[in-house]
C-alpha cells in the first residue's frame, strides 16, 4: 500500500536531551498505525513533530497527498493543519466554553472565512455566507451523529462527561476534513466498553463510513497500552529511548523479543523531556 | 457546626474582631491621617495633628467590620441562594428586554421632558465610554488579550483628526475613516511584537505602549503642541451645515429654519457618538456569529487547538488589535471634534485602567454589560461629583468591591453563536478568559 | 571620561532604589503569579510616611544625624508594610483561585485607592525638605568638571546591600523562606504540607512592603521632593527591571533595577532627558518581546 505518511531519519533535541533518535517509517494510505512504546519513548515528541508543534532538529516528514507531496518539517503549525493533518489531544483541549456545535464550527474555520470574503462580506451581509454555514452546520451534525454527541450539540463542551469529550475533540479534528488524523493515547480515561466503541469508530473513519460525506481518512494513534492498540491497528511501530526498536503487524510486533524486553524491563524511569 | 435555626449570632467573636480591624486602621491612619504635613508661610513644613480625624475613622472601620461579620455569620445560616446568585438570575434573563429598553431609552433620550444640556452631557460622555468599552471588548473580551494602553488608540484617533483637520483643512466626515484606519494601523503595529506575550507581560507591554505614545504627544512639541495641546479644533457640520449661533442660511438653524440654539449641536454630537456606539455594537454582534468572531472566542478558549485546527493565530489576534484599535479611533476623533480641545492630560494611564474596568466589571464579551457597567462607573462618578478629590477614591474602591462581589463581571454569562436547537446560554465558570 | 563616571555612580545610586522596589514585584509574582499593580504605591506611601517620620523625629531637634535617620527607616518600615498587608487582606485575598482578571483589576483599583487617599489626607501638594544628609567626596578633577560622590549616594547602596544581605538571609536560611519558596513552587502542594498558605503569602507582602519603604526613605532623602503621584512611574520602571531581571528572580531583580537605573541616567545625559521615559518603557517591551524570561529566569517550555 501507498504511504500518507513518510518520516526519514527524525530526531528531535533538547538541549543536550536526545528525545528522538534517527526514527524512520511509514504510515500505510487507508491504514491505521501506532506508535507504541513505554513510558518516556518518545512518543509525545514524535506526535508533536509531525503535527507541527516541535520543528524536528533534522530529518524529514512528508505527508503524500493524492498527486502532490508536502514537507511537513517546513511548515508553520497551523499550515500542518491546512495540509491534512487533524489531532487530538491527550488533556483534551477543547473550547470548554462554546456549545458542542461552535466547537465544530470553529474546526470549518478556514473554509468558512474564504465564504465569507474573508471577514468583510460577512459583515454588510454579502456573499454566499449564508449557504456556506449551512453546508458546515450540516457536515458537524453529520460527525455529532457518528460520534454519538447530536443531542448535545447545544450544550458547552466543558458539561460533556469525559468520554464524550474525547469523541468531540475526534469530531472536531474530522470537521477539517483531514487526510491523516493523529490521535494522542485517545483511549486514555476510557472504560472498556468505550474503547470498543472507539475502535469501531476509528476503523469507520479509516474506511470512509463514519458520517455522511466523509473521506476515507488514515490514521496515526500513539498509545500506551499495548492491549488497546493490537486490536484495532492496522501497523504498529515500537519506540523505546527515542529509537524505533520494531515495525510491523500486530501478530509480529506481539512476538518480537525486542518489544518484550522493552516493556517488561529496563527503561521504565527513564523520563523524556517530552 | 450547629444546626441552622438555633445558631445564634456570635456577638462575641465579631466584637473581638471588629476590635482587631479598629486596631489595623489606627495603625494605618494614625500617621498617615492623624499627622498632616503642611508648608508654612515660610515654606518649611510641618506636622498638624487630626486626632478626632483617625478615632472617626478607627470607628468607621469597627462598626463596619462588626456588621460585616455579623452579616457573613447570617448569611452562613441561612439555607438558599446567596444575595448575588438571586441577582444574577433575573438579571441575565431580563436581558433580552434590558437591551431593548436602553436603547430606547438612549435614543429618546433628547426629546424626555426636563433633560437639559447637563443631562445630554452626561449622556455624551457616558455614550464615550460605552463606545470604547465595546471596542475594548473584542480584544480583551471576545479575543482573550489583555490590554492596557488602549488609550493610545484614542488619542491617536483624537490627534489624527485634530491635525488632519487643522492642516488639511479635512472634514469631519472625511477625518473619521481616516482616524479609524490610523489607529487600526498602530493596533497592527502594536499587534506584531506582542504575539507571542502572555497574560500579565502582554498588559504591561500594552502598558509601556500607551505611556510611550503619550510621553511622544507630549514631547514633540512641534507636531502635537506638547503640553498645551491642540486647540481651535473644527467643530462637526451637519452634511456641512455648521452649528454656530449666526443664523445664516449656511448654519443648521438657518438652513431649518430654526431659532439659533447651543442645544443643537449637543443633540447631534449626541446622536453621533449614539450612532458610532451602535455601529461598533452592530459590527461586533454580527462578527461574532461568523468564522472571525467564533476563532477570536476559540483563540480565547485555547490557542493551541486553534493552531491544531488550521487557523492563523497571528492574523486572528492581529484583526481583533486592529479593529478593536479602529473603534477606539473613532471614539478619539469624536473626542477631539466634541471638545475642540487635545492635550495629552486626557490619555494617561488612568483611562485605560476605566475602560478595562468597564468591560471586567461588565463581564468579559457582554455587550449588554459592558453597557451597564460604563452608566454605573461614569454616571456614578459624576453623580458623586461634589465629592470632588475624593471621588477617584471612591472610584477605585468601588472597583475593588464590585471585583469581589463579582469576579467575572455583572454579566459573566455567554450566549452561544450557533445553535442547532435552542439557544442557552452558558455559564461563566465555564468560559475561560484566555491566557493573552 | 569623569563624566560617564559620574553618571556611573548616579545610576548606580537610582538602580538601587528601583531594585528594592523590584523585589516587591518579583516575589509576589513569583508566589501568586499576579502584578501587584498597587505596589508602587506602597513605595509612595513608604516615602510619605518617611517624610511623617522624618519631620516627627527632627521637629524637637531630639535626635538628628544617623540615629534620625535608622528611626525613620524602622518607622516608615514597619506602618508601610501594615499597608501592605492590608492591601492584601483587603483587595486580593478575598480573589484568590478566582479568574485571573479579576486580582489585576482589583490591583489597580487599590492603586487608585492609594493615590488619592494620600492626596486626600496629605494634600495634592508636592513636599519638599531640606536635604538631611550633606557632605560628599570629590573623586576626581578633570578640567572644571569635579567626579562627585555624595555622602547620600554611599548611604543608598551601603543601605540597600544591607537590607538586601538580611533579605536574603531571610528567604535562603530561615523556615519562613523555606515556606515562601515552597509556596513558589506548588502553593497546594506546599499547603497539603502543613504549610499556611496565607500566611507565608502575607508575609510576602510585608516584606516586598517594607523594602519598597526603604526604597521611598531613600528616594525621599535623595531627591527630597515628593508627592502623592510618584508610584506611577517609579512603580512602572521598578516592574520593568523585575521583568528584565526575569520575573521570580530575586538576584534578577537588583540587577534589573541597576541596569534601569544605570540606562536611564545615561540615556538623559547623552541623548534627551525629556524621554528618560520612552528609553525605559521601550526597554521594558524590547525585553519582553526578545527575553521573555529576562536575563536569569527560567525558560518555560510550552506543554502541549
Amino acid at each position: 500500500m501507498a504511504p500518507i505518511l513518510t518520516v526519514e531519519k527524525l530526531t528531535m533535541r533538547f538541549g543536550g536531551l536526545t528525545a528522538v533518535k534517527e526514527v524512520s517509517f511509514a504510515a500505510a494510505r487507508g491504514a491505521i498505525t501506532a506508535i507504541i512504546g513505554p513510558n518516556g519513548a518518545g512518543k509525545t515528541t514524535m506526535f508533536n513533530c509531525i503535527t507541527g508543534f516541535y520543528r524536528p532538529t533534522t530529518g524529514r516528514l512528508t505527508l503524500h497527498r493524492e498527486g502532490q507531496d508536502v514537507a511537513l518539517h517546513r511548515l508553520a503549525g497551523h499550515r500542518i493543519a491546512q495540509a491534512g493533518v487533524a489531532r487530538t489531544f491527550q488533556n483534551i483541549r477543547l473550547f470548554s466554553g462554546m456549545t458542542v456545535l461552535e466547537n465544530l464550527l470553529v474546526a470549518q474555520h478556514r473554509r468558512l472565512m474564504a465564504a465569507t470574503g474573508f471577514g468583510i462580506g460577512a459583515v454588510l451581509g454579502l456573499s454566499g455566507y449564508k449557504a456556506a454555514e449551512q453546508v458546515a452546520i450540516g457536515r458537524a451534525a453529520a460527525w455529532l451523529e457518528a460520534c454519538g454527541l447530536l443531542d448535545r450539540a447545544d450544550d458547552p463542551a466543558a458539561s460533556l462527561p469525559y468520554g464524550a469529550q474525547r469523541r468531540l475533540e475526534i469530531a472536531r479534528a474530522m470537521c477539517t476534513e483531514p487526510a491523516l488524523l493523529c490521535l494522542d493515547e485517545p483511549a486514555a480515561g476510557l472504560n472498556p466498553r468505550e474503547s470498543a466503541a472507539l475502535g469501531d469508530l476509528l476503523r469507520a473513519i479509516r474506511d470512509g463510513r463514519a458520517a455522511e460525506g466523509a473521506a476515507p481518512c488514515s490514521v496515526l494513534l500513539i498509545e500506551h497500552d499495548m492491549g488497546v492498540v493490537m486490536g484495532i491497528s492496522d501497523h504498529i511501530v515500537v519506540l523505546d529511548h527515542g529509537s524505533k526498536i520494531a515495525d510491523g503487524r500486530p501478530a509480529e510486533i506481539r512476538a518480537d523479543s525486542k518489544v518484550i524486553a522493552a516493556y517488561l524491563g529496563e527503561g521504565d524511569e527513564e523520563d523524556s523531556a517530552a | 457546626m450547629r444546626p441552622a435555626g438555633t445558631r445564634h449570632l456570635p456577638f462575641g467573636a465579631a466584637l473581638r474582631d471588629a476590635g482587631l480591624a479598629a486596631l489595623i486602621a489606627a495603625g494605618l491612619f494614625l500617621p498617615m491621617v492623624g499627622l498632616r504635613t503642611d508648608v508654612d508661610p515660610n515654606g518649611a513644613l510641618y506636622l498638624r495633628t487630626r486626632w478626632t480625624d483617625v478615632l472617626l475613622l478607627m470607628a468607621i472601620v469597627f462598626a463596619g467590620r462588626f456588621l460585616m461579620r455579623l452579616w457573613q455569620e447570617w448569611k452562613a445560616g441561612r439555607q438558599g441562594p446567596s444575595l448575588g446568585k438571586r441577582f444574577a438570575g433575573p438579571l441575565s434573563r431580563s436581558g433580552r428586554l434590558a437591551a431593548p429598553a436602553l436603547l430606547l431609552f438612549a435614543v429618546l433620550l433628547p426629546a424626555i421632558p426636563g433633560i437639559g444640556r447637563y443631562e445630554l452631557d452626561l449622556g455624551i460622555l457616558v455614550l464615550t465610554y460605552v463606545m470604547l468599552g465595546w471596542g475594548l471588548n473584542i480584544v480583551v473580551g471576545l479575543a482573550g488579550l489583555l490590554d492596557l494602553g488602549y488609550v493610545a488608540f484614542y488619542a491617536v484617533g483624537a490627534y489624527s483628526y485634530a491635525l488632519l483637520a487643522q492642516n488639511f483643512g479635512l472634514s469631519f466626515w472625511v477625518c473619521l475613516p481616516l482616524a479609524g484606519i490610523l489607529a487600526a494601523f498602530w493596533g497592527v503595529l502594536l499587534g506584531f511584537p506582542v504575539l507571542r506575550l502572555r497574560g500579565d507581560y502582554l498588559a504591561i507591554v500594552t502598558l509601556g505602549f500607551g505611556e510611550i505614545i503619550r510621553l511622544v504627544l507630549l514631547n514633540w512639541v512641534s507636531l502635537t503642541g506638547g503640553p498645551n495641546g491642540i486647540a481651535g479644533i473644527p467643530r462637526p457640520t451637519f452634511f456641512g451645515l455648521s452649528f454656530s449661533l449666526g443664523g445664516g442660511p449656511g448654519t443648521f438653524a438657518g438652513f431649518f429654519g430654526l431659532e439659533p440654539s447651543p442645544t443643537h449641536r449637543v443633540v447631534f454630537l449626541y446622536y453621533l457618538i449614539l450612532a458610532l456606539a451602535l455601529l461598533t455594537n452592530w459590527v461586533t454582534l454580527r462578527l461574532r456569529r461568523q468564522p472571525l468572531g467564533r476563532a477570536w472566542e476559540a483563540m480565547r478558549e485555547d490557542e493551541i487547538a486553534c493552531r491544531s485546527l488550521g487557523i492563523n493565530i497571528t492574523v486572528t489576534k492581529l484583526t481583533a488589535f486592529a479593529l478593536g484599535a479602529m473603534f477606539g479611533g473613532f471614539a478619539g476623533a469624536f473626542f477631539a471634534t466634541r471638545q475642540a480641545f487635545i492635550s495629552p492630560e486626557s490619555f494617561t494611564f488612568i483611562e485605560s485602567a476605566i475602560i478595562l474596568a468597564i468591560v471586567v466589571l461588565g463581564g468579559l464579551g457582554s455587550q449588554l454589560g459592558v453597557a451597564i457597567a460604563a452608566l454605573v462607573l461614569i454616571g456614578g462618578f459624576e453623580v458623586f461629583r461634589d465629592l470632588q478629590e475624593w471621588r477617584m477614591l471612591v472610584f477605585g474602591g468601588a472597583m475593588v468591591l464590585i471585583m469581589i462581589w463579582k469576579p467575572r463581571g455583572l454579566v459573566g454569562s455567554r450566549t452561544p453563536s450557533v445553535a442547532l436547537g435552542e439557544r442557552r446560554t452558558i455559564s461563566a465558570a465555564m468560559v475561560a478568559e484566555g491566557r493573552g | 571620561m569623569a563624566y560617564a563616571l559620574q553618571q556611573l555612580i548616579n545610576g548606580v545610586s537610582l538602580g538601587m532604589i528601583y531594585g528594592l522596589i523590584a523585589i516587591g514585584y518579583t516575589m509576589v509574582y513569583g508566589i501568586i503569579g499576579m502584578i501587584n499593580f498597587a505596589h508602587g504605591d506602597i513605595f509612595m506611601i513608604g516615602a510619605f510616611l518617611s517624610l511623617i517620620g522624618l519631620l516627627l523625629v527632627t521637629s524637637g531637634g531630639m535626635l538628628d544625624g544617623a540615629a534620625a535617620i535608622v528611626l525613620v527607616l524602622a518607622l516608615s518600615m514597619a506602618f508601610t508594610a501594615l499597608y501592605g498587608w492590608t492591601v492584601e487582606r483587603v483587595a486580593y485575598r478575598p480573589l484568590r483561585g478566582s479568574f485571573r482578571l479579576a486580582p489585576l483589576i482589583s490591583a489597580i483599583g487599590m492603586s487608585i485607592v492609594l493615590q488619592n487617599y494620600v492626596q486626600v489626607s496629605q494634600g495634592a501638594r508636592v513636599k519638599p525638605i531640606e536635604p538631611v544628609v550633606h557632605g560628599g567626596f570629590t573623586l576626581m578633577q578633570d578640567g572644571t568638571f569635579a567626579v562627585q560622590l555624595s555622602t547620600m549616594q554611599i548611604l543608598i547602596v551601603v543601605t540597600t546591600l544591607l537590607v538586601l544581605a538580611v533579605f536574603t538571609w531571610l528567604v535562603t536560611r530561615t523556615p519562613l523562606g523555606r515556606a515562601m519558596r515552597a509556596c513558589e513552587q506548588d502553593r497546594r502542594m506546599a499547603s497539603l504540607l502543613g504549610i499556611d498558605t496565607d500566611r507565608t503569602i502575607s508575609i510576602t507582602f510585608v516584606i516586598g512592603a517594607a523594602l519598597a519603604a526603604v526604597a521611598g526613605t531613600m528616594y525621599l532623602l535623595r531627591y527630597g521632593v515628593i508627592d502623592f503621584y510618584i508610584g506611577f512611574l517609579v512603580g512602572v520602571k521598578a516592574f520593568t527591571a523585575a521583568v528584565l531581571g526575569g520575573i521570580g528572580n530575586l538576584p534578577g531583580a537588583v540587577l534589573g533595577g541597576l541596569l534601569i537605573g544605570l540606562i536611564e541616567t545615561f540615556w538623559s545625559a547623552y541623548f534627551s532627558i525629556q524621554y528618560k521615559d520612552v528609553a525605559a518603557f521601550s526597554i521594558l517591551i524590547l525585553t519582553l518581546i526578545f527575553m521573555p524570561t529576562g536575563l536569569l529566569g527560567r525558560t518555560e517550555v510550552e506543554k502541549v
